[in-house]
């Protein structure tokens, strides 16, 4: 499916994402890393509090589309693969190897980059290559 | 009140993935598509985020030892490349070309209830639930959690 290209919208709308990243740093002194929080919430080794403000910024999340729905009168434009098969393997891969590599996109792509460390460089220069060979398998080999 | 904050900076991270197009894995995966339609909307909103956090976390660090409703910033202290990092990432990174959606989006795009996402995340609990329970793993054989 085709989209249009939105620099302004997609620069402005990844500001937002970085207030948040900082607001959470500066009000609870935590990464916004959405596996990390998102599995934190289920974790046998977190404690109580760790847990309750993961899943309220987790529930801040569910909020955000409904909220939009409220303002804007409609969901959010939006295409979802729809092949039930593809997406169970690719939700299991994404969740298996988030939590195994210690982030993912927001946690090692935004915060751990914004932080300098030289792991999440890695870890994004490495799931960007292998998410790119994934798209140029699926659209253009197969 | 460090409740409170928690829940507002995941709607305002869920509003800026939606203001930035990223709630929609069509983007995501034309931004993956080089050879293809390609859309590079995602570098910019990446650009965007680090603009501010890289600042942000930078002048917060500095001019406080603590945050504001809580003892401690708990920034990740580790910084060996293990191979753990690596895979962890590969697996993730062949997730989301397939998907399109990373756990951020895909639980921003949750309630829209597209026939994809509604299978997507429960399986995507599910891997998480898995990768926290790895045992005694070949590489790494404490601190695994993070």
């Amino acid at each position: 499916m085709e989209t249009t290209f939105t620099p302004w919208l997609s620069l402005g709308g990844g500001m937002m994402i970085g207030a948040s990243a900082v607001l959470l740093m500066a009000t609870n002194g935590r990464i916004a890393g959405i596996s990390g929080l998102t599995s934190r919430i289920f974790a046998r080794n977190s404690d109580g509090d760790a847990r309750g403000v993961s899943a309220l910024f987790v529930l801040g999340l569910l909020l955000a589309a409904p909220l939009w729905l409220l303002i804007a009168g409609d969901w959010p434009q939006q295409w979802v693969p729809s092949n039930p098969v593809l997406m169970a393997v690719a939700g299991l891969l994404v969740g298996f190897g988030a939590v195994f590599g210690s982030g993912c996109t927001s946690g090692h792509g935004v915060c751990g980059i914004s932080r300098g460390s030289a792991r999440s460089i890695v870890a994004t220069l490495v799931f960007m290559a292998a998410a790119l060979a994934t798209v140029l398998v699926t659209r253009h080999l197969i | 009140m460090k409740q409170l904050f928690a829940l507002v900076s995941g709607l305002i991270f869920g509003l800026g993935l939606i203001v930035s197009g990223m709630a929609n894995p069509a983007k995501v995966l034309n931004f993956l598509d080089l050879f293809g339609s390609w859309d590079p909307s995602l570098a910019f909103v990446m650009g965007g985020a680090i603009l501010v956090t890289a600042p942000g976390f930078a002048w917060l660090t500095r001019m406080r030892d603590r945050p504001f409703f809580d003892s401690e910033f708990r920034i990740p202290k580790k910084s060996d490349l293990e191979p753990k990092l690596i895979a962890g990432a590969t697996i993730f990174g062949i997730g989301w070309g397939l998907g399109g959606f990373c756990p951020g989006p895909a639980l921003t795009a949750l309630p829209i209830a597209a026939t994809g996402v509604l299978v997507f995340v429960p399986f995507m609990l599910i891997g998480m639930w898995a990768a926290r329970r790895v045992p005694a793993n070949p590489f790494a054989p404490k601190g695994a959690t993070q």
